[in-house]
């Protein structure tokens, strides 16, 4: 019989989508292997022909594991959530507080990661992409911040880890990528902070990754 | 104690605000419209008020069992979990459902925030429609690719999902930034056969309370 191969993760080091998969694969300690995706290199490799097939969204992270291809950063976690319930949960049990989860994942995963990501930023234009980014992470983040008032405790809901933590970090990362001021943002940076001291978040981490280049590497 | 009516804060064209409606229908749930007009008074949305309920500034809200729940998935997902019956929106397979929650986040992360009022504002009137027509044509390139692999009736197989809700609306969008459908006769399909059903109707922008008249069915 043969032994079930390990799940594929088609990421980029830095790409914020990738890492929120990252993250879910290292809390529910699933194995896997990387398939670098060099989002800038050749034109970008996401649109070779062989990766199109995979996902025609031409986007990372795409995850193979369980005999299909899955694509969508948030289907992904809620599809190893559903398959691999141990040992950590990333949702709560409670109806509202999932709907608070997803609402933040979505804030973010819709609201402001799809706004500044690379195919965006191409038809900004390079004049404008840095002020564009700047603008709306900063938007994003003002919402983000007042909403996290009514439903943070240590982490984003509540004190349990959840899908809206491994969207948050990466953000913050875009963020000060493009050298957005976090200091409007306690909660946002608290929270980060705190996540980041995690191994799985650091494990996940665009500095230790297998495409990372040798000059970023942690 | 009679516990009030969910209150969907909504406008009559937000394609966001049309799922959530279009889930309501289908779960016969009974509601209550608060309408936000996203252009008269500077966007109603950016309203003390309102921006109490989402800071976000973006409809739909949706008041029900004591909160406001906001971001439309979220909001149909909580209805879905909450009100299994009589019309379940998500299958039982996790592979299924993977494919429901990819194709609803394909248009809702993937197309639909990149040409919503806030992004064609930053882009300016004389871009805006070339650029709304581009977004909207890279998606549905992808969106047509990736459903002759989930179709069947449907977006995914033959039982009605949120991915078909999310579905309609986009299309309505892209029919209003005058992009050509020819190119994608599975989402033309499957459209067409979604528009038929009463809840598709019910919840269709030409039916809103907010409506302007000469937009009214």
């Amino acid at each position: 019989m043969a032994v079930p191969e390990k799940p594929v993760l088609y990421s980029y080091f830095r790409s914020s989508c990738s890492w929120r998969v990252r993250i879910a694969l290292a809390l529910k300690k699933i194995d896997y292997d990387t398939f670098p995706v060099h989002l800038i290199k050749d034109g970008g490799q996401q649109f070779s022909e062989e990766f199109q097939t995979l996902n025609p969204m031409s986007q990372v992270p795409a995850l193979k594991i369980d005999g299909v291809t899955l694509t969508q950063s948030l289907a992904i976690i809620e599809y190893l959530e559903e398959t691999r319930p141990t040992p950590v949960r990333l949702l709560p049990q409670d109806p509202k507080k999932r709907a608070s989860v997803r609402m933040i994942s979505d804030l973010i995963a819709s609201g402001i990661q799809p706004l500044q990501n690379i195919a965006v930023l191409k038809k900004v234009g390079q004049e404008t992409q840095l002020t564009w980014a700047q603008s709306v992470i900063g938007s994003g983040f003002r919402a983000l911040e007042q909403v996290l008032q009514s439903t943070a405790g240590k982490y984003c809901v509540g004190n349990e880890i959840s899908m809206a933590d491994l969207c948050l970090v990466p953000q913050v990362a875009n963020a000060e990528r493009f050298k957005v001021d976090l200091s409007p943002y306690p909660i946002i940076n608290r929270i980060n902070k705190t996540l980041l001291t995690m191994e799985a978040f650091q494990v996940s981490h665009p500095s230790r990754q297998p495409d990372t280049p040798p000059e970023l590497r942690a």
